[in-house]
């Protein structure tokens, strides 16, 4: 129904008008469309991002690949609004990223969870600190957090090390740690770039493992990645970015 | 929770910066303290002014070889003209005496003034002072007056006095001002710059603004209140030490400035101060600190 459960090359078809591919029905379940966008930063002698077209619905589990300095985060900073489009629109769920007003951009993110190579972690907190620093600026109230923490960092697999703080943890926990972060508020939509970056393919696995639990919630999952194997075993669809520009859209896609 | 955490990070950031901490309050005490003096001279102006009102006086002094009849004649013109609502005859006997008094404690000065120099006067109280020019004008050539002086005049040169010491303390108030406020802005810069990670973290995690730049701004106030409450600790302090105790004497041709319009000050520096120091802040962070 939908391309992601296709399997033929969808490159050529992605670019076409969304209405003219789908219901408005299935617009309702797009969390992510980019339209047209280019992002062209001002010393830069061309755009890392140009003129791309991007759906992606609810639920979906979406790779983006490609050699370095293809453009992949700046997509997603663009998908943070961390940085503006030059051209085209964004839209994330019900919000109209382009037009958002600046001082709506914190609750903006909030309905996206994030999680990087580096980890970034507050050094000075806990483990258990740490995820509740993302309930805590919220708003939500101490008792929440005493309960839902020890529930997430459960599902993470740091039962026991909630008191540790980030430098009394490997790499693989210290990321489980960021992914536990990012679920704690259940996002629309969580974004990960290159997680598995500085970890060995065993814990690379592990923490793959838990993303696809998360997806499985029903959470929208856009990783970059550069490991191979991951896309491999995994068979998501597979989007190739090269020079700001979508040269492959796959679903059960390879790294090719 | 969050109440807590500000704080901590308030105390914290601070710490982290106490050179720059301690060289920003001690400028802004400095800047408040001129303030405060400034405001503290520019009441007492007022004050003076309505002291001395209802009191001054236009003196006529005469010659010392003036002769009975031509005192009488000059008393009988001064009430006649028209300006004067009372006018007051004061020997020369009298006018020793009220010099003895007025400088009771200078006794070597008094010893030194031998009875006989002091000018017997008339002292005038007009019904409206701002005549004084014109009975001056008509009586300062009549023969037998020595000299006639408009004492508000007198107190025209206290007031310029005042006035020129107030301009002096808020020229360095403003000064001091400016450069304490650059200090606020260099420690927030720096504080900013320390805590980046951590920023950066709070805005990923979709931290409201004001969560991200509170810490920073109460770093500003509680800096500026700790300056104002220096201020206004030395100010008590002049008041003490240098009003009510060396300089008494020189003070107390004055009406003493009161400890009420002092502790007014600590509300006012407190506000003024806190209130400048956040805008500062806010300012700054606006530039550093981009969603
Ligand atoms: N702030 C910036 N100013 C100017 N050019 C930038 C900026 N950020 C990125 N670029 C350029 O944009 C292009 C895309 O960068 P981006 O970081 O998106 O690459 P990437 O696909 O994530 O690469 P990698 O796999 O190495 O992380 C690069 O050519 C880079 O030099
Ligand atoms: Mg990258």
């Amino acid at each position: 129904m939908t391309y992601g459960s296709e399997t033929t090359e969808y490159a050529t078809l992605v670019l076409e008008p969304p209405d003219r591919l789908r219901n408005s029905a299935d617009r309702l379940r797009l969390v992510i469309q980019l339209e047209g966008v280019t992002k062209h930063y001002p010393r830069s002698n061309r755009p890392s991002v140009e003129d791309m077209n991007v759906f992606i619905d609810k639920g979906e589990f979406v790779f983006f690949i490609g050699p370095t300095g293809a453009g992949k985060s700046t997509i997603i900073k663009l998908l943070l609004r961390e940085e503006i489009p030059d051209k085209g629109k964004i839209t994330v769920g019900d919000t109209d990223v382009t037009r958002l007003r600046r001082w709506k951009t914190p609750a903006y993110r909030r309905s996206i969870g994030c999680v990087f190579q580096d980890f970034r972690l507050l050094p000075n907190r806990t483990a258990a600190e740490n995820v509740a620093f993302a309930l805590e600026v919220i708003g939500k109230p101490k008792s929440v957090a005493r309960r839902v923490v020890p529930e997430v960092l459960e599902l993470v697999g740091l039962g026991g090390k909630e008191h540790r703080y980030p430098h009394e943890l490997s790499g693989g926990e210290q990321q489980r740690v960021a992914v536990a972060r990012a679920f704690v508020n259940r996002p629309l939509l969580l974004l990960a770039d290159e997680p598995t970056g500085n970890l060995d393919p065993d814990t690379s696995i592990e923490i793959m493992r838990l993303l696809d639990r998360i997806s499985r919630t029903g959470t929208t999952i856009l990783m970059v990645t550069h490991d191979s194997n991951i896309v491999n075993q995994m068979r998501r669809r597979v989007i190739e970015i090269e020079n700001g520009q979508i040269v492959r859209d796959q679903a059960r896609g390879v790294y090719g | 929770m969050r109440a807590k955490y500000v704080m901590s990070e308030v105390f914290l950031g601070l710490w982290r910066n106490i050179s720059m901490t301690v060289a920003m309050i001690i400028t802004m005490a400095v800047s408040l303290t001129m303030l405060g003096a400034g405001l503290l001279l520019y009441n007492q102006v007022d004050v003076i002014e309505e002291y001395y009102q209802t009191n001054l006086e236009v003196v006529v002094y005469l010659d010392r070889d003036i002769d009975q009849a031509t005192t009488d004649q000059l008393q009988a013109d001064l009430e006649a003209s028209g300006y004067a609502e009372q006018v007051v005859f004061e020997s020369k006997d009298k006018a020793y005496e009220r010099f003895k008094d007025t400088f009771e404690e200078s006794e070597d000065l008094v010893n030194s003034v031998d009875a006989e120099v002091l000018p017997a006067a008339f002292r005038i109280k007009m019904k409206d002072i701002n005549d004084a020019p014109k009975l001056i004008a008509d009586f300062q050539e009549r023969e037998g007056v020595y000299q006639v002086t408009n004492q508000r005049d007198i107190l025209q040169q206290v007031f310029d006095i005042l006035g020129g010491a107030q301009r002096l303390t808020l020229i360095v108030a403003l000064v001091q001002g400016v450069a304490a406020l650059m200090l606020v802005a260099n420690t927030i810069q720096v504080a900013a710059y320390s805590r980046r990670r951590e920023v950066a973290i709070m805005k990923l995690v979709g931290a409201p603004n004001w969560f991200v730049q509170a810490p920073f701004v109460l770093e500003a106030v509680f800096a500026g209140v700790i300056g104002a409450i220096f201020a206004f600790a030395t100010l008590i302090a002049a008041k003490f030490l240098v009003i009510d105790g060396q300089f008494k004497d020189l003070f107390s041709l004055m009406p003493p400035i009161s400890m009420q319009s002092i502790l007014l000050l600590l509300p006012i520096l407190t506000g003024i101060s806190a209130l400048i120091s956040a805008v500062t802040a806010w300012i700054t962070l606006r530039f550093n600190i981009k969603v």
